[in-house]
């Protein structure tokens, strides 16, 4: 217990001002007030802070409800997760010169600024931790990413409410954060319980007015967790999903590939998706060009392509490729499915497939409800 | 080596897809460096249809029997033909007269139709002669239009995008406004090459840039219908600036259930 | 291939240009940083990426490296390998790797050696008979079976015609659509071939390199005709970008082609090549 602090939510400013301090640009959750939903943005403060906002999540719709709750962090999650703060959804790798017959490459600078992430939910730390096994610690090193990934610190609060779409119970990812965090938060009623995880983020709270964690909060801050732990949606157990590659003709996938729109959404707001193409830029002039990398998903055309063929030519194979990729054939590249809970797919299809349910129906373990029509959110008139 | 020779040809269209290129800024000033832009009714410089050249860029629809003659006589002249644009490409938005009876409508609204020598359709470049490629949008991207010139420069073909627009979309860190607001943005069916401009605005996307690779108009449509749309305004998302366009044609086909826009 | 920075490529000087036939093309390649050339070194089945100025990358097999020039014989099919085929000799082009896995050739000493290739498949193997037919007396038997479509579909064949003189050698040649039977030609798929081929079954090794569903259909023939699937190794193609097994695209179950592959023994495959479209 020694290890657990209280600090006042009063004093919420000051850590992010120890953090700015520190040297950091501080990134946290604002309302997107154009687009809707909360974002992983710059902020000045506290103020610009979701207070009192709640998510309600279903597949394919995203709301928020305003609460009179003084709390900051009692939202499940954000829109996207904390990767493009990491992996780059768009970047330059390098630049060539054309200059009297020789070309000369010139790598990017890659000097990160320092960026602080506060609020980072369990599953964006697990599927953190996959891009680090991606990107890091195989024979390449991916020098763009590693640059921002060590010029990281961050802070880390535990989900005071699961939404409807969360699944980290049964990935075993949440909702608690376990590693991973320099600080980790407990947001209670009046204050937030405070873990350090790191020499840098004992350094950045030194100087905080914290105080001794009471037996009080602690029990607080176990039940709110409790409580997240009654998800809704539950993943098969890695038994199950082991039989997926069993699986590769089933008739599920053509069910589900009419109602997919192949467009890749769900791959776009995936914490671990990866995938990437790389596209060359020339100046109109000749005389330089660039070499970019863009975020790329297995529902487009290119993603396959081989000369002459699209190996993955339609929806069918492209949802069997996301899927078995994800929860099956993560397991021999990374030791583990490649699935954290957050339940973004599923919120972020815009006809609201529900990954759970599909991998369930796909394994036998659920029955297709009928008649298969797309989620209907009717109470809401488009323009 | 000569400077390419590039011409620019207008056919039934708003001329919008000329005014960004002659809008583009300073990119200009390099560009008639590279080529010989020696054709362009917009600014002035014109040659007649039978003039060689290596790269036309035709803007526009074709919608009377003069056009289909001028069309064929720039084609047998031009080594490299490229659309320019939604009424090159598709149609354009004036393509929904082919399902109306163009007859009828003449007759109403001019006093002496007989002097009107106009199709019955608005039609693409690629139904009358070959394209070797199409840039779409409404207008066109300048940014798509100078990588084609640079990749024939360059002595390749341009790149194909056929990817959604909702890949771009995200790759800008936008929230999607279908599932935030439950805004009926074509998105999920519309093909890339605006850079998601109006969803970056919170406004939703209008099918300029045609349709999408391996887009499902079935399953979006009745999403649509599920956000609150009725059928017919289901039919018109799709009819709209790509209306011609065979995906959309068949969408909008497949949710009408008004005779009048069956053909 | 350096760490540091694995995507950026080194310039590097096309010194000769051999065009063997219509659509393909050898490329002899000299870095111009010499020391970038020293430390080069590859292992047959390997590939580097070559970069076209202002256009892209293309991932090609390298056939050989004399320790100051690389070598790569490339067919042009796509919108990069056709504009690099015009590139004059002097001109320069950006290249990094060698990337992948390569063909079991220290296993195979001593053994019977099969090669078996179509269509596009015959350059990433050429290397490998090369290296075989100059040490020679390392290896057992050696077969060499190649199905085009049509016979003047642009394969080397003096360079078979050569081939089929050696000791202990056989070559067997097919044309699938052809309707004239050539001396020395089969018409037919590469399966007409594999009857006739003469080697210890038990104690050999074979390398294919070819469409996947050729290589699927002629391994599993060996495989019925008592083949060992541990002696049958694959070369398969996939879109290979980064080539360092980060962008994704290369995906073939677990597998990363660029980085587990390109070469696979038959087992770690198999199950995969029966699913259509995966």
């Amino acid at each position: 217990m020694s290890d657990m602090r209280y600090l006042p939510r009063a004093a919420l400013s000051g850590l992010i001002d120890a953090i700015r301090d520190a040297g950091y640009r501080v990134i946290g959750p604002r309302e997107e007030t154009g687009q809707g939903g909360l974002v992983y943005r710059e902020i000045d403060g506290v103020e610009d802070l979701p207070q009192g906002l709640h998510d309600r999540q279903e597949p394919g719709s995203y709301r928020l409800e305003k609460t009179g709750s003084p709390r900051y962090f009692a939202w499940a999650n954000t829109a996207s997760a904390i990767k493009p703060f990491v992996y780059a959804p768009r970047e330059k790798l390098w630049r060539v010169v054309h200059k009297e017959g020789r070309i000369h490459f010139e790598p990017v600078e890659r000097d990160a600024a320092k960026t602080a992430i506060l609020g980072v939910r369990a599953c964006d730390l697990a599927a953190l931790e996959l891009q680090d096994a991606h990107f890091l610690r195989g024979k390449f090193v991916d020098p763009y990413y590693k640059a921002r990934r060590e010029k990281l610190l961050l802070v880390a609060v535990n989900c005071s409410h699961a939404a409807a779409t969360c699944f980290c119970a049964s990935t075993g990812d949440g909702p608690e954060v376990s590693t991973g965090y320099d600080i980790l938060l407990d947001e209670l009623e009046d204050g937030y319980l405070l873990r350090v995880g790191s020499t840098r983020g004992a350094m950045i709270v030194a100087d905080l007015p914290l105080q001794a964690a009471t037996q009080g909060h602690l029990e607080a801050a176990l039940a709110q967790s409790e409580a997240c732990r009654a998800q809704q949606r539950v993943l098969p157990g890695e038994k199950d999903l082991a039989r997926l590659g069993e699986q590769l003709e089933s008739a599920r996938w053509t069910k589900v590939a009419e109602r997919c729109l192949s467009c890749g959404n769900c791959t776009a707001v995936c914490p671990t998706c990866f995938c990437h193409r790389e596209l060359e830029v020339p100046a109109l002039d000749g005389k330089s060009s660039e070499h970019w990398r863009d975020a790329d998903s297995c529902f487009s055309e290119d993603h396959s392509y081989i000369v002459g063929e699209v190996v993955r030519h339609g929806t069918r194979e492209r949802y069997r490729q996301w899927m078995t990729h994800k929860l099956f054939n993560w397991v021999p590249q990374y030791g583990r499915i490649g699935c954290t809970g957050c339940g973004r797919c599923t919120t972020w299809c815009p006809v609201g497939i529900d990954f759970v349910a599909e991998a369930n129906i796909v394994l036998g373990l659920a029955e297709a409800p009928e008649p298969e029509l797309p989620h209907v959110d009717g109470s809401e008139a488009a323009q | 080596m000569s400077k390419p020779r590039v011409a620019i040809h207008k056919f039934a269209s708003c001329s919008g897809c000329q005014l960004a290129f002659v809008n583009m800024g300073t990119e200009l000033v390099e560009l008639v460096k590279l080529v010989d832009l020696v054709h362009m009714a917009e600014v002035g410089h014109v040659l007649p249809d039978d003039a060689e050249m290596d790269i036309a860029f035709i803007e526009g629809s074709i919608t009377t029997p003069h056009d289909v003659e001028r069309l064929k006589s720039i084609r047998e002249h031009s080594k490299f033909l490229i659309t320019m644009g939604a009424c090159a490409t598709s149609g354009g938005i004036q393509a929904l007269r082919n399902n109306a009876d163009s007859a009828e409508w003449m007759r109403s609204v001019y006093a002496r139709p007989e002097f009107i020598h106009s199709l019955s359709t608005s039609g693409a470049i690629a139904n009358y002669v070959k394209v070797d490629f199409e840039l779409w949008g409404c207008p066109v991207s300048v940014r798509q239009m100078l990588s084609t010139v640079r990749s024939f420069l360059f002595g390749v073909p341009p790149q194909i995008q056929r990817e959604k627009v909702c890949q771009e979309c995200k790759r800008r860190g936008n929230n999607c406004i279908m599932v935030t607001q439950g805004a009926a943005c074509m998105g999920p069916v519309t093909r890339t090459g605006c850079g998601a401009l109006c969803p970056s605005f919170g406004a939703p996307c209008y099918t300029c840039y045609g349709p999408a690779e391996n887009i499902n108009v079935g399953s979006f449509g009745r999403r649509l219908m599920g956000l609150g749309l009725t059928q017919e305004q289901v039919v018109r998302k799709f009819s709209s600036i790509n209306n011609a366009a065979p995906a959309f044609s068949d969408a909008a086909k497949l949710f009408c259930s008004e005779p009048w826009m069956e053909e | 291939m350096k760490t540091d920075n694995a995507y950026l490529p080194w310039e590097a000087e096309i010194v000769d240009t051999i065009q063997e036939t219509p659509d393909i093309f050898t490329w002899k390649l000299r870095f111009t940083d010499r020391e970038v050339a020293r430390n080069y070194s590859f292992k047959h089945g390997q590939f580097n990426m070559l970069y076209l100025y202002g256009v892209g990358e293309v991932a090609i097999s390298v056939m050989s490296n004399d320790g100051e020039c690389i070598y790569h014989t490339i067919r042009a099919v796509g919108r990069i390998t056709k504009a690099m085929m015009k590139l004059p000799i002097g001109a320069h082009i950006g290249v990094r790797g060698p990337f992948g896995s390569a063909w079991p050739l220290d296993e195979a000493r001593g053994k019977d050696v099969v090669f078996v290739t179509a269509g596009l498949g015959c350059a990433p193997v050429t290397s490998s008979i090369k290296y075989v037919v100059a040490n020679r007396a390392a290896y057992g038997r050696l077969v060499i079976m190649q199905s085009v479509r049509h016979r003047n579909e642009g394969l080397w064949e003096p360079q078979y015609d050569e081939w089929r003189t050696l000791p202990d050698t056989q070559v067997l040649l097919t044309a699938s659509r052809d309707k004239t039977r050539w001396p020395h030609w089969s018409l037919g798929r590469v399966s007409v071939l594999l009857d006739e081929a003469q080697y210890d079954k038990q104690n050999c090794v074979v390398m294919m390199c070819g469409p996947d569903a050729m290589m699927a259909d002629t391994a599993r023939t060996l495989v019925e005709l008592g083949v060992p699937a541990e002696s049958l190794f694959v070369s398969l193609e996939r879109n290979m970008q980064c080539a360092v097994g980060h962008c994704g695209h290369c995906q073939l179950g677990g597998k990363f082609v660029c980085k587990d592959g390109p070469i696979f023994v038959w087992p770690q495959v198999a199950e995969l090549m029966r699913v259509k479209g995966y």
